[in-house]
């Protein structure tokens, strides 16, 4: 205590009025805030170890619970602010790298809500979907430059590995390891409903998950982890990641603690040993490495499978994503600055990279500007968060969305934002079996398959809105899209006009 | 301020009609005229206009370059330019008559001209490719000089002003030929451009059109990577560029373009029978997702030898045909149709997306 | 029939299902009320050890111990429901003796009681499974 003492950040406010002292809070605390005096038969908290990740708050049959910012704070400072010192503090106690999970939360520009979507009047005839058709089905992958016929002048119809999507949305990648088993059964199970595609980001795939491959991104990523032939076999995609949102530029790590049991397993690393993922790919230092390692995967699995090649949107997306479409790569992904993790480091989740929202209208208008926009589909994600995100997405220029926070929250998460603790009491974020059950994948499942119905009506009704029957039509449609209160430079770049031009 | 067409994006609504002789009988503007007048009030008075095919016999082997000089010294100024790329056979004023209801024309030219053989050679371009290019060249990057009209013994005439008096002032009965496309323009903006003005044309291939397409920028935003420029935007205008890279540059048949800009729904081809028809249309589809055109949409386009009428999927937009002896008549309203033909017969209203394709026996044209 | 099943998989030894079948079979509106600084009589109950739990209640078997076993016919069957009818039960507590899940137990005023569904009280379908946060408890036609 002394000088290491930092006030908690927030208080459990019970009313005793309404606790009956059932000690569900209690039980459901995997922090161990709550505990019962048996002498006064009274529940009491310690609040120095609350996340406020909502749960005993969820599950209070009497609503006594609530939890709330401490109000104890330090003296206002426009420049030193409260958690600038705090951080701090941490440091000067630790001596460490801080450590922060899910997706920058600083107030950066949000671009999504300062776009506004167009709708019919007069001229053209708003379509309701709930009277004519609307289709949200697409496909992902290279398309030919040229349709070639035989000798009868009939069409030749094939075509490079192509995904098909029911709707434009795709669950990113989370590894198990970084999510517990019920959570990727959910996405396992939900992607398999919808006609989409879960990705297992770098922990493997479980064995119990093979028969969802269809359904499944396989990826492989610096650390190689759990990669082997069936491995590669067993997707619908292969996806290479060369970096993501939160954290461009540093490799993962999965704390030892985590590497248990079946993760160990799938994963083919001996349990409790950290899983460090380097920085960059160590076979890859530059564009054309990139390129044979597209190409070993495609021979790997007899240019069957579209190969995805994840990026984050850092400065200069643009030329690298121009570098990626012609490096034989079908699908290009790119993670904006706003994308979730498990665990990075608190600085560079914060201050690394650039909005998605930036990064895909200018990757698309690069690949327009070269004439290779066909060989690539583009996917984007780093926070996704609604339909509207979707929509706009589609219409500045992206193929489809890959959405994980959306999905996590789906399944239960607070964002209490401690995913690195391991202590996930919503149990995603976690392996502690105690924990890990408290998500019924079947609920998961059906809660994952409601949102995205939710969104695909929602989508439906903004492209009806609009006089669109197919998303296809909506594809770099930017003319649909109006820019509120952004400067001229933000307009270019996005490459819309502003509100009432 | 007051945008000019181009540099402002122009919805609008309209009429139009075609007619076409299958044995490729000549006939003249007249009847086309006439078949506009019932569909005044589809217009506006900012635009009117026809393409005909098979007006110039004499030069069919030579593109005929229908041009709009703001003066005369852009004029001159051109007229260098075309001689670097083509051999110019005949230049000359495309003849008017002055009516009241027609005002401040430009300079209206024609040239008959042929791409120098050197260029191509140097290039490495087919000759439609390389007329493709200097149209795209001389309307983007040449001020006060516009082609309107590209192709081989077809022109287009058009102007501000209502389609029958756009017809009178281009003097159409003096033109004989084996297909007629008209437009009437409804345009929900004033800028009053002729250039703006439809048929859009591109080498032989020419559109009118009636709708506003909703799926524009992604249309204009794909067609534009293969070369195209898309200057006025304007729905017509995309609606051509893409029917030319379709039938032109990916040699698609008429049936399969028609497929890819009013594909059949993902449900329709699921309940296909036939499976090469299914492959080929999911084939299609995936192929060239973002040259599907949404939005009501009627157009014909013209070519030489034929014609297609083609309607928006959920077909959004009104448009009939009829038929009487070796003549087909398309409209957007059944009395355009009887204005040219009173006894026209067999008169139906294609479904969305059913293209409507009839050829002039070969040899006719 | 529909019947309560558990899941001890997704049993998260809450002890949520307690409450909720507790303050159901209160007749009152508000758990507060019904439940604050009261001692328990659930008719289902969270048996369990270290990470294993799981809720137990009665399974209305298709041939009844309990009912064979009671002296006063207060525990019969109704549509292969097991039903008990608290003015007969004379309290000699041989069901619970009789009963192999222990599935029965002792009310607040010395009756037996068990599990009847929640069909005779106001809410309707079984309160434990409306209220069991992980679908450990389902109520279903098997």
């Amino acid at each position: 205590m002394g000088i290491e003492f930092i006030y908690p950040e927030f208080e459990v406010i019970r009313n005793d009025k309404r606790c009956i002292a059932c000690r569900v809070c209690e039980r459901q605390c995997a922090n161990e805030v709550h505990s019962y005096d048996e002498d006064n038969k009274i529940m009491l908290s310690d609040e120095t170890k609350c996340v406020n990740c909502q749960r005993c708050v969820a599950l209070c049959p009497t609503r006594a619970l609530k939890i709330i910012k401490s109000d104890c704070q330090l003296r206002e400072n426009a420049n030193w602010q409260d958690d600038t010192i705090k951080e701090i503090y941490k440091q000067a106690n630790s001596g460490g790298v801080l450590l922060s999970s899910m997706g920058n939360p600083k107030p950066m520009p949000v671009y999504w809500d300062k776009i506004l979507i167009n709708a019919s009047q007069v001229t053209n005839p708003s379509i309701d979907p709930l009277r004519e058709p609307m289709e949200t089905k697409v496909f992902l992958g290279k398309k030919p430059s040229q349709v070639e016929k035989d000798e009868n002048g009939q069409i030749i119809c094939q075509l490079e590995p192509q995904l098909e999507l029911s709707m434009p949305v795709m669950f990113s990648a989370m590894s198990y390891g970084s999510i517990s088993y019920n959570a990727h059964k959910s996405l396992a199970t939900a992607a398999r409903h919808l006609g989409v595609l879960y990705n297992t980001g770098e922990g493997g795939l479980h064995e119990d998950f093979y028969c969802y491959g269809e359904n499944t991104i396989v990826q492989v990523a610096s650390g190689r982890f759990g990669v082997h032939k069936d491995y590669l076999e067993a997707g619908a995609a292969i996806e290479i990641k060369m970096g993501q949102g939160a954290k461009p530029g540093i490799g993962g790590h999965l704390p030892g603690t985590k590497i248990v049991g079946d993760v160990s397993r799938t994963r083919m690393i001996p349990e409790g040993s950290d899983a460090i993922s380097p920085a960059p790919h160590h076979d890859i230092y530059s564009i054309e490495d990139l390129r044979q390692l597209v190409y070993s995967l495609k021979e790997a699995t007899g240019y069957k499978k579209p190969i995805i090649v994840k990026v984050a949107a850092v400065h200069n997306i643009a030329a690298i994503a121009s570098g990626i479409a012609r490096s034989g790569a079908d699908i290009i992904a790119i993670d904006g600055f706003r994308g979730g993790t498990g665990a990075a480091p608190t600085r560079i989740r914060d201050n690394v990279g650039i909005p998605i929202e930036l990064a895909l209208a200018s990757v698309d208008k690069r690949l327009r500007d070269e004439g290779i926009r066909n060989n690539v589909s583009i996917v984007v994600g780093g926070s996704i968060r609604n339909a509207a995100d979707i929509v706009k997405a589609i219409a500045l220029g992206a193929d489809a969305c890959y959405i994980a926070t959306a999905a996590l929250l789906a399944l239960g998460c607070h964002l209490c934002r401690t995913c690195q603790s391991g202590r996930c009491n919503w149990g995603i974020a976690t392996q502690r079996p105690e924990l890990v059950k408290r998500l019924n994948p079947e609920i998961g499942c059906e809660r994952l398959v409601n949102l995205m119905n939710a969104w695909r009506h929602e989508i439906k009704e903004l492209m009806g809105g609009m006089g669109i029957n197919s998303i296809e039509a909506l594809r770099g449609n930017r003319l649909m899209l109006r820019g509120i209160g952004l400067t001229d430079k933000e307009l270019e770049i996005l490459g819309i006009s502003h509100a009432g031009e | 301020m007051n945008h000019i067409e181009g540099q402002v994006r122009i919805p609008s609504g309209c009429a139009i009609a075609a007619v076409i002789s299958k044995d490729g009988n000549k006939m003249t503007g007249e009847k086309i005229i006439e078949s506009m007048k019932p569909m005044h009030d589809r217009s506006n008075g900012l635009g009117g206009g026809f393409a005909a095919y098979g007006i110039y016999p004499e030069y069919r082997e030579f593109y005929a370059l229908h041009m709009f000089f703001n003066d005369r010294a852009s004029r001159k100024n051109c007229e260098g330019v075309l001689k670097e790329y083509f051999e110019i056979v005949k230049s000359e004023i495309i003849p008017t008559r002055k009516i009241p209801s027609i005002t401040d024309e430009p300079i209206i030219w024609r040239y008959f001209v042929a791409p120098l053989r050197s260029m191509l050679v140097n290039l490495q371009l087919d000759e439609k490719e390389y007329v493709t290019r200097s149209v795209m060249k001389i309307n983007t990057e040449m001020p006060g000089a516009y082609v309107f009209s590209s192709g081989k013994n077809m022109g287009t005439f058009k102007a501000v002003g209502f389609p029958e008096d756009v017809g009178v002032f281009y003097k159409l009965e003096e033109y004989e030929a084996y297909s007629w496309t008209a437009h009437g323009r409804y345009p929900t903006n004033t800028p009053g451009w002729w250039g703006g003005a439809h048929p859009f044309t591109l080498l032989d291939y020419s559109i009118v059109h009636n709708g506003e397409i909703s799926s524009y920028d992604a249309n204009r935003r794909f067609i534009e990577m293969f070369g195209y420029k898309c200057t006025l935007q304007t729905d017509t205008e995309v609606i051509t560029y893409i029917m030319d890279y379709l039938l032109r540059v990916q040699k698609l048949s008429l049936d399969e373009a028609a497929s890819v800009i009013a594909a059949p729904f993902w449900s329709t081809i699921a309940a296909k029978t036939d499976i090469s028809e299914k492959e080929k249309l999911k084939y299609l589809r995936t192929v060239f997702p973002s040259l599907l055109i949404t939005g009501p949409f009627s157009i014909v386009l013209g070519f030489n030898g034929g014609l297609m009428a083609l309607n928006d999927r959920l077909k959004l937009r009104s448009m009939v045909v009829g038929e009487k002896d070796d003549k087909v008549f398309i409209a957007s309203e059944e009395a355009a149709i009887r204005m040219m033909e009173p006894d026209a017969e067999n008169i139906v209203s294609p479904a969305g997306g059913e293209a409507v394709i009839v050829k002039v026996k070969d040899g006719a044209y | 029939m529909k019947r309560v099943y558990v899941n001890e998989a997704w049993c998260l030894g809450c002890h949520l299902c307690e409450y909720n079948c507790a303050f159901a079979n209160s007749g009152l509106s508000d758990m507060v009320k019904a439940l604050k600084g009261k001692k328990l009589f659930p008719r289902i109950s969270v048996d369990g050890k270290d990470k294993i739990s799981f809720a137990v209640s009665c399974r209305h078997c298709n041939d009844p111990l309990c009912v064979k076993c009671c002296i006063s016919g207060a525990l019969h069957t109704d549509n292969g429901r097991v039903c008990i009818d608290k003015t007969k039960c004379v309290g000699c507590l041989s069901c619970i003796m009789a009963c192999p899940y222990g599935a029965l137990s002792v009310s607040e005023n010395g009756t037996a009681q068990k599990c009847e569904l929640c069909l005779e009280n106001t809410c309707g379908e079984p309160a434990c499974v409306k209220g069991c946060p992980n679908r450990a408890i389902v109520y279903e036609e098997r």
